[in-house]
């Protein structure tokens, strides 16, 4: 008997060591880490190429720059109205993150823990936003923008902006609400607390954590939507990312480096979002959690 | 009583009364009023997504002159934008399923716990974050004929001439890759730790080699969660438009679908023909969404007896 754990338990740790045994030898093993390499090499060198450029004097024909200088960081700033632009993007980001949570966790609460009637067909009107292309359902909808005035304005690019977050939200907090037991509501009620109570002191101090985490991959998504953004901005409703395409696809009449340093300032906004996200959520969970669209 | 108070505060529209009594757990009078939880997201659904669509589908059959169709027919008539079609797939199509196959020998690799596992996880976050427009731009300093990769290139005598990588199909099939590849291996890696190892573990003492093991075990569990990942990659790669004006050469090899309906709309303020437009890419990617997701029907579909 023991002899056959023995055996199991031998035969379980050589299972999981051999990955990494066969690193050594096997060809299929040196493919797959030299494939992984190279992708990661080349996208050193995508961002590293932004990074350098930005920080270069003049850099023509050559493996560096000739010399080292942060003033296009200043140029950049001053040039594309930078400070504005950055509060816009925050602007538009936070009214997105907290009317997308505040619209779509009750909707999660109900599709979590009830069955009703019609209930896959609100499914799957949640997950067209997804689904669809933004372009496709962009431009019909900055028509309808503007046909209404609000395009143009900050208030519509937040409008546009919620069609994908509010699908997205619902979807990464359904599994958060299904994971917590029913009968702790249940039990919230027997001790007479109302539905406002239950919400506000039983279900949302559990559901925080959840919430957080769809409220970083939301603002993430929000700071990188190009599409929509583009679609539905006006001159003073621009955010970075929508600023940076344009001061790429004018570019030639300004320095090279005064984009690249608007990249760098991008990326590093991205980068510090990234962080604080990455503290709350686990990255395969980034893009796992939309497995539920598989289901409609 | 209680029946009676549950039927007047049902509200219309909401769940049958009769569905309350599955739910006895909960008050009575609560489930009626939980269903409103659903209403914003509902409303909000309908005002700025179905609403928008509809109108624009109404639209694209009010063309600015000629009869209901006129606009699609001009749109397959004219040579240089149906071709738009082919262009935005033939991007699509091989970016999506070299994101996707390239995945799978990367991720069953990397299933099981290793060094640096989380660190190999989070870089691959970083090209998700960066998103299309910065990716352009760094594709333009790293792969242009003076960047790094060509001086890289010329450097080891592999090419005597730099390569041209840029604005053509090839700058915008390395940015669908760069910012497609990591959302494809990380969905890729969910689902195969989702896969219960102890079910090929009794394969392997059976006598199944490493082959026999992967295709008639973890590939059959896979192909469901495989056929997703291809959807969801074919999404973000069909909606190309920033890298295929940046990168590519949006008047000729790369103009894809969506330059065109960007152009009908905000530089001709044809609207109509914009709409009709958006509505083709739409309905092409839904039927190419279609084919996948109802070949996966065939496929298994069932608990893979993992985390789940």
């Amino acid at each position: 008997m023991s002899g056959g754990t023995a055996i199991r338990s031998d035969d379980a740790t050589a299972g999981s060591a051999r990955p990494r045994r066969r690193l050594v030898a096997s060809p299929g093993a040196w493919l797959v880490w030299g494939a992984v390499v190279f992708f990661f090499l080349n996208l050193l060198g995508i961002v590293g190429s932004v990074l350098v450029s930005s920080f270069g004097q003049r850099w023509f024909d050559t493996w560096l720059p000739d010399g080292w200088t942060a003033k296009w960081y200043g140029q950049a700033w001053g040039e594309f109205a930078l400070l504005d632009v950055i509060v816009v993007t925050l602007q538009v980001s936070l009214a997105v993150v907290v009317l997308s949570l505040l619209v779509g966790v009750p909707a999660a609460y109900v599709l979590a823990r009830r069955d009703f009637p019609g209930k896959r067909l609100a499914y799957l009107v949640f997950l067209l936003p997804i689904l669809m292309p933004p372009i496709t359902y962009g431009i019909p909808l900055a028509t309808v923008l503007y046909k209404f005035g609000l395009a143009g304005h900050l208030s519509g690019v937040v409008l546009a902006n919620l069609v994908p977050s509010v699908p997205f939200v619902i979807l990464t907090m359904t599994p958060f609400i299904e994971q917590i037991d029913p009968r702790i509501e249940s039990a919230a009620r027997m001790c007479g607390a109302g539905l406002r109570s239950v919400f506000l002191r039983v279900l949302a101090p559990l559901l925080l954590p959840g919430m957080l985490a769809s409220a970083i991959l939301v603002l993430v998504r929000t700071v990188g939507m190009f599409e929509l953004t583009f679609l539905t901005a006006g001159p003073d409703s621009q955010t970075l990312v929508v600023a940076l395409y344009y001061s790429m696809s004018a570019a030639g009449i300004r320095a090279q480096q005064t984009v690249d340093s608007m990249a760098v300032i991008y990326t590093s906004m991205m980068l510090v979002l990234l962080v604080i996200g990455l503290r709350y959520v686990n990255p395969t969970q980034l893009v796992a959690r939309v497995r539920e669209e598989s289901d409609s | 009583m209680s029946v009676t108070t549950r039927r007047r505060t049902s509200p219309p529209g909401a769940a049958p009364p009769a569905r309350a009594h599955w739910r006895h757990r909960l008050a009575e009078r609560g489930v009626d009023r939980q269903l409103w939880l659903l209403a914003p997201a509902v409303l909000f659904v309908v005002l700025l997504f179905l609403y928008p669509f509809f109108y624009g589908l109404g639209l694209s059959f009010q063309p600015n002159e000629g009869g209901p169709f006129s606009d699609y027919a001009r749109f397959f008539g004219d040579a240089y934008q149906r071709d738009t079609m082919w262009i935005t797939l033939r991007l699509a199509l091989p970016a999506a399923l070299l994101n996707v196959l390239a995945s799978v020998p990367i991720a069953y690799r990397m299933r099981g716990r290793f060094r640096g596992r989380r660190l190999v996880t989070v870089l691959l976050v970083v090209p998700i974050t960066l998103g299309t427009v910065l990716t352009a731009q760094g594709l333009l300093n790293f792969l242009g004929p003076t960047g790094w990769f060509n001086r890289v290139l010329l450097a080891l005598h592999l090419t005597d001439e730099p390569v041209r990588l840029v604005h053509n199909y090839w700058g915008v099939f390395f940015s669908l890759v760069i910012t497609g590849f990591p959302f494809a291996f990380l969905l890729v890696l969910s689902y195969l730790t989702g896969i219960d190892p102890t079910l090929e573990r009794a394969a392997a003492t059976l006598g199944a080699g490493w082959w026999q093991r992967f295709r008639t075990i973890t590939l059959p569990l896979l192909m469901p969660g495989l056929a997703t990942t291809f959807c969801l990659t074919f999404v973000l790669a069909f909606s190309v438009f920033p890298s295929a004006v940046l990168v590519g050469n949006p008047a000729g090899e790369t103009r894809v679908i969506s330059i065109a309906a960007y152009q009908a709309a905000y530089e001709q303020y044809d609207y109509p023909y914009a709409s009709a437009i958006a509505m083709i890419m739409g309905f092409i990617e839904l039927v190419v969404i279609s084919v996948v997701l109802l070949a996966r029907t065939r496929l298994y579909t069932g608990s893979t007896g993992g985390k789940g």
